[in-house]
């Protein structure tokens, strides 16, 4: 009875959040991934928790991307299922579930012919939101990632790569997502665009308290960002964890190995 | 500021649905130029020689006086196209001869009685008119010089002369009654035998080019050239009297003008009017010297000039017009399935290749023969649109293909449904490729539709091909200059096209 008062699974999902603030928002149980010629993703459980930050750290080629593709189902798994707030993702509810789902990958992917305003309004008006209600959301959101609203009515050849990936960032939070899905989406920039971006970044998650997995193959990037950090090798998990659990308790001489190979880089 | 940002957002909108209505409307314009353009009056053909043209003017002016709505369909082409188009109803009536109906159409051996021919053509719906008054057979014709200086008289005196060079009318090397049967039944030995266009033939014959060629004996060229007529001294050829063909089903009041027309046109005033027609180009002014029964008048000269080329280039807009609507109504769907890749796709762009390979001419030969088709402006529509498949199929697969793989998985991610994602984002981003695949089409459209003239379908290969016919330079000109003029201001619209319509964002 309590139950069908929240109809809308949306609603039930952020109940669900409060009353248990820990429990995973997407789980992966026995997923892998093959292609023609390797294996990119070995049998993974993985869970991502509401709230917070997971990082998925390693080597390229370790299955970082797939993994995330795997969840929006831009591929489609060997074995394994994925859940999305409880429920099994398949084929016939990835559409909607889609919506709840931002997807920001490197220089924004935005469409070139279309202004950035288009690109952050495309799915809202695809879905039928009220004029007013886009126009609100919009200027919330320059406001949130920083992006003047004099540039909405660029096209993405006049905008900076900086300023693409503000574009692309409202882009994946204009339906208010429950889960932020970010492939290297830093990767592309220069280190001082990038390092705005990512204190920005790192503003918004914590304000919209955003449940984010993050792909990075940076280290630094992981630690600022990262509640939570997955380390990958060459398709399988090898330790997931803090920082601290990491530098600490390593699984596996890989950790320490990985950790220390990107220490130069943390010091300077 | 808020509304102000509103307005901006709808500008956004309206813009970007407008494109696809602005693009539809414009390729509608040739569908309407199409429909305006059909009528029923009863519709004369002729060959492609200047007194099949001189005849079916005479004939059109014969039923016009009679008050029947009648066009003139000049050279459509040879025999067998004039005798399909009648039976498929594309015409109504054409001169022939009755030498050529018992070879080339009844394809009978024997020698038939007229009223036997008569009778045989009934079966087939189509009367006969009783002969005009003259017999135009087939004839060898050479330089007069050069029969004297061989000692050449008669078509057996070629056989002691196997050296001399012969260019003959393509269909005078297939007949029945043509080259292959006359060179047997005359031991001829020539070996240098090439098939030419009937007028270029008589050019050849007068520079040197070739020796021989085939005519028909009331041809204007013959007195003009100072050619002489080798005697068929075992006579070979049948005879050539010339008649009208006409569809039984058609008016009386058609079929006795066209009876009116019957014994009032002797050899003489036959080659006069030949004479005449190719003298002035003016196959109408040769046409009513027959009903003005000798005296000349200067204004009875048809058409003007502003009017026939408003009247081939409309027709020529039309055919090609029509033609690019169809490429593009299926080229780009194609084109979708073909940037799918797998067999189909291969399929798809395999098929487009092999059709452009087709030589043009060809193309339109093998469509003549087929049920729907015919000599009609509906067979030159498709092989043009045939024509313009491939770069319409090509550049719509490639545009798509060239898509970026993170932006399709963008529209993928974003929740876009496969209708949309192709619609609002794969298709606008392949327009430019899109567009510019079309503006091929459309300049290849323009070029081949002037041979769309050699099945009657008219436009700007009218004149080209009368021209040719008269070997007359200036007449050439007054298609191809126009046609070429018509490519470039393509070109240009085209160019046009692309600011109004390529999203600007693909544009900067």
């Amino acid at each position: 009875m309590l139950i069908s008062v929240f109809a809308d699974q949306n609603l039930a999902g952020r109940i669900a959040c409060i009353t248990a603030p820990m429990s995973a928002l997407v789980k992966l149980v026995g997923v892998s991934k093959r292609y023609a010629d390797a294996t990119a993703l070995y049998s993974t459980n993985l869970s991502v928790e509401r709230g917070k930050t997971t990082i998925l750290i390693g080597p390229s080629g370790c299955g970082k991307s797939t993994l995330l593709r795997l969840i929006i189902r831009l591929i489609e798994p060997d074995s394994g299922s994925i859940e999305f707030n409880g429920e099994s993702i398949t084929s016939d509810t990835i559409g909607e579930l889609r919506r709840r789902i931002g997807y920001v990958i490197q220089e924004g992917g935005l469409f070139p012919h279309l202004t950035a305003r288009a690109n952050v309004l495309l799915m809202a008006r695809h879905i039928g939101k009220s004029e007013d209600e886009m126009q609100n959301r919009l200027v919330e959101l320059c406001k949130l990632t920083r992006f003047s609203v004099n540039l909405l009515s660029r096209y993405p050849v006049e905008l900076s790569g900086g300023q693409r990936q503000r574009v692309g960032l409202m882009r994946a939070l204009m339906l208010s997502p429950q889960l932020l899905l970010l492939d290297e989406p830093l990767g592309a920039l220069d280190p001082l665009v990038r390092a705005a971006l990512q204190k920005d970044l790192k503003e918004i998650f914590v304000r919209l308290q955003q449940t984010a997995l993050f792909v990075t193959h940076d280290l630094a990037e992981a630690i600022y960002f990262g509640d939570e950090i997955v380390l990958l090798k060459e398709g399988r998990v090898v330790q997931k964890g803090s920082i601290t659990d990491l530098r600490e308790k390593p699984a596996d001489p890989f950790v320490s190995e990985f950790i220390n190979a990107q220490r130069g880089v943390l010091l300077t | 500021m808020k509304v102000a940002r509103l307005m901006l957002i709808g500008r956004d909108r309206r813009a970007r649905r407008a494109r696809p209505i602005v693009f539809l409307l414009l390729l509608l314009i040739p569908v309407a130029v199409v429909i305006s353009a059909s009528a029923n009056p009863i519709v004369i053909g002729s060959k492609k020689f200047t007194e099949s043209y001189v005849l079916g003017e005479i004939a059109r002016r014969a039923l016009n006086d009679t008050g029947i709505a009648t066009e003139h369909r000049q050279g459509m082409g040879g025999t067998i196209i004039l005798w399909q188009a009648l039976q498929g109803g594309q015409i109504d009536a054409y001169p022939e001869y009755t030498g050529t109906i018992a070879q080339e159409i009844l394809k009978n051996g024997q020698q038939l009685s007229f009223h036997e021919v008569r009778d045989a053509l009934g079966k087939f719906g189509v009367g006969m008119t009783e002969p005009l008054g003259f017999n135009n057979t087939y004839a060898l014709v050479m330089r007069r010089s050069e029969a004297q200086r061989l000692g050449i008289r008669t078509i057996s005196d070629l056989r002691k002369h196997p050296e001399l060079k012969v260019g003959l009318t393509h269909e005078f090397l297939d007949r029945q009654d043509g080259w292959q049967p006359l060179r047997g039944r005359y031991g001829l030995p020539q070996q240098s035998v090439i098939g030419i266009d009937h007028s270029l033939g008589y050019a050849a014959l007068a520079n040197g080019s070739i020796d021989l060629k085939d005519a028909y004996s009331t041809d204007a060229k013959i007195e003009e050239n100072d050619l002489v007529v080798l005697e068929d001294d075992l006579r070979f050829f049948p005879k050539y009297e010339a008649v009208f063909l006409f569809r039984s089903s058609m008016s009386p009041g058609a079929i006795s003008a066209l009876g009116g027309l019957e014994g009032t046109l002797d050899e003489k005033r036959m080659i006069h009017l030949n004479v005449e027609a190719e003298r002035t180009k003016n196959y109408t002014f040769a046409a009513n010297l027959y009903f003005e029964r000798g005296e000349r008048s200067a204004n009875s000269v048809g058409e003007s000039f502003p009017h026939k080329l408003a009247r081939w280039t409309l027709r020529h807009l039309e055919l090609a017009g029509f033609s690019l609507l169809l490429s593009v109504v299926i080229g780009i769907p194609l084109g979708i399935l073909a940037s799918r890749g797998g067999l189909i796709g291969q399929g798809i762009l395999g098929f487009a290749s092999i059709v452009q390979t087709i030589p043009s001419l060809a193309l339109l030969a093998l469509l003549v023969p087929l049920p729907f088709f015919g000599i009609s402006v509906r067979t030159a529509i498709t092989a043009l649109f045939l024509y313009g498949l491939l770069p319409i199929v090509r550049n719509t697969a490639s545009g798509l293909q060239d898509i970026p793989r993170s932006l399709r998985e963008s529209a993928v991610a974003l929740g876009l449904s496969p209708f949309t994602r192709l619609w609002e984002i794969y298709l606008p981003m392949a327009s430019r490729s899109i567009l510019s695949g079309i503006k091929t089409s459309a300049v290849i459209n323009i070029g081949t539709a002037t041979l769309a003239a050699l099945i009657g379908a008219g436009g700007l290969g009218e004149p080209i091909l009368s021209g040719l016919n008269l070997n007359d330079h200036a007449t050439i000109l007054e298609g191809a200059v126009p046609a070429a003029l018509l490519a470039l201001l393509v070109q240009w619209i085209f160019d046009v096209l692309d600011r109004v319509l390529i999203p600007k964002g693909l544009r900067i």
